[in-house]
């Protein structure tokens, strides 16, 4: 972690997806960066997003296997519907069911350290 | 002072260490090795060199090598970001230099264990510190910690929305695998590849499988830069640098620009095209044979589009019209590249469009080649450059 994203980090870690939000033009961004690439105010807040999206692109990772994750991996982009795109992980389903434009639900999962995570699953998946 | 670059400076010599999967040597070692004999090629002795570029990645200092080498005083050393995206900027770096009188005979190397020392391929990790590292944290947790997986993201994407298929990426494959049968130096010689064989091996990163990746090796590649006027005077046939450029573009980041509104294009590629077809003056119809960055095969038939070879899309049609090879219309590398000959960082793509400019390479095609075109990184900020014929 460091100045400019730990904070994305704590939201997480109670069980929010953050998004910043500049407060010069009100322009969301994600990944966090400390300037407003636009108007170059210093100045911003968070949103929590809803965690609903759709699912832009996607990967399923076989090879090679690292400790502490489980494979086939799939790593998802999500369109969220506020208008920013993060990187994650899809869970709860097995790889022939993703699909590009699937509907997501963002939720928290925790590994046994403690951390928190943002993921997705597919919507309407109980 | 030259306001352009374009045709100041020429490549006069390269070098190359063994490729293989264990040198046994260090990285010192193979650097100097190959600096060595980029000086050899051209006929000059490594007292003259006064310039060393190199790629942050490498894990040798420039004094060190100079040391080794016996190089002359050094008034020029720079350092470029980035890992592949690094290669031609090396050179571009260089001809500025040389250009604009910094120095008059510059070396750009790349040197390393790639297979039995640090792999590429065996992902980051670290403490959180630096901007970069931030950058992976957004990637690690999630397991994204290898390049095939930040790329098949992007691959995926551009796959599904043109209709390329595992077949299109086997095509790339296929048709580099073929030009590294002839080149006895590629891991590939002596070993055809099959689309059955490319179809049935396993998937690493989806839609990417084992053949769609370059070849870890262990090796040194360096490129000698001079002025092009006295590199007409060296012992091998100038390869006169018509135009070079770096590139990296809004949104971008490294290896994961995945934020911007389409993922299907490249659009630091696209601005290394039109700022090396400008300088040069020249287009898409001017360039015989390409050395395209391919540290996976989709970044090929994605940069066909980038260069202006076809329309957004097409590049799926220039592939099954087997365009990459040796009689087609932009043989591409020809030594086999990063996924059949060896992985040294695109530094080797660059020595064979030196080669093609020479006329003396393995896959050298039966037409004129007047003008080769050798791009750097995929997915990162990067460069291009075509090379000439001297005049």
């Amino acid at each position: 972690m460091g100045l400019d994203n730990a904070w994305w980090w704590q939201m997480a870690d109670e069980g929010k997806l953050g998004i910043q939000r500049c407060l010069g033009c009100h322009t969301l961004r994600h990944p966090p960066r400390p300037m407003c690439g636009d108007c170059h105010s210093l100045e911003w807040d968070t949103v929590e997003a809803s965690g609903r999206g759709v699912i832009c692109s996607y990967t399923v990772l076989r090879h090679p296997q690292f400790p502490g994750y489980e494979y086939p991996l799939i790593i998802v982009l999500v369109d969220l519907e506020e208008g920013t795109r993060v990187t994650s992980q899809l869970v709860g389903c097995t790889p022939e069911q993703v699909d590009f434009d699937l509907p997501v639900q963002m939720l928290i999962q925790q590994d046994p350290d403690g951390f928190k995570l943002p993921v997705f699953q597919l919507a309407g998946v109980a | 002072m030259p306001i352009s670059l374009k045709n100041e400076t020429a490549i006069a010599g390269i070098g190359l260490t063994e490729f293989s999967k264990h040198s046994g040597v260090s990285e010192l070692s193979l650097a100097a090795q190959c600096v060595k004999a980029a000086c050899d090629d051209a006929g000059i002795s490594p007292a003259e060199i006064d310039g060393f570029v190199t790629y942050t990645l490498d894990s040798t200092d420039e004094i060190e090598v100079a040391r080794a080498v016996g190089a002359a005083d050094l008034s020029f050393f720079s350092r470029i970001n980035y890992g592949g995206g690094a290669a031609v900027g090396t050179i571009a770096q260089a001809a500025m230099a040389v250009a604009t009188g910094q120095a008059t005979t510059v070396v750009c190397y790349r040197a390393m264990n790639g297979r039995s020392g640090k792999r590429m391929g065996q992902g980051v990790s670290g403490e959180i510190t630096s901007s970069d590292l931030i950058h992976w944290s957004w990637y690690m947790p999630y397991g994204m910690l290898i390049p095939g997986s930040w790329i098949a993201m992007i691959a995926n994407k551009y796959m599904h929305k043109y209709g390329v298929t595992r077949e299109d990426l086997g095509r790339v494959a296929i048709s580099q695998r073929n030009h590294a049968l002839r080149n006895s130096r590629a891991y590939g010689y002596g070993k055809p590849l099959t689309m059955e064989t490319y179809l049935q091996s396993k998937l690493i990163a989806e839609p990417l499988c084992l053949y769609d990746f370059c070849q870890e090796t262990d090796g040194g590649c360096a490129i000698l830069v001079t002025s092009a006027e006295r590199a007409r005077d060296l012992k091998q046939k100038p390869a006169v640098i018509r135009a070079v450029t770096q590139a990296s573009t809004r949104g971008q980041e490294q290896m994961t620009s995945y934020y911007r509104d389409e993922l299907v294009s490249l659009p630091e590629m696209e601005m290394a095209a039109r700022r090396v077809y400008a300088m040069a003056n020249l287009g898409p119809d001017d360039i015989d044979a390409a050395c395209l960055y391919d540290a996976f095969s989709s970044e090929i038939i994605m940069q066909l589009e980038s260069f202006g070879f076809c329309e957004p899309g097409e590049g799926k049609h220039l592939v099954r019209e087997g365009a990459l090879d040796i009689d087609g219309r932009l043989p591409n590398n020809t030594h086999g590249g990063l996924i059949s000959e060896g992985y040294i960082h695109g530094m080797n793509n660059i020595a064979e469009g030196v080669r093609l400019i020479r006329g003396t390479s393995t896959g050298q095609p039966p037409k004129a080649v007047n003008h080769v075109l050798v791009s750097s990184g995929v997915g990162v900020p990067t460069g291009a450059m075509i090379l000439g014929q001297a005049q």
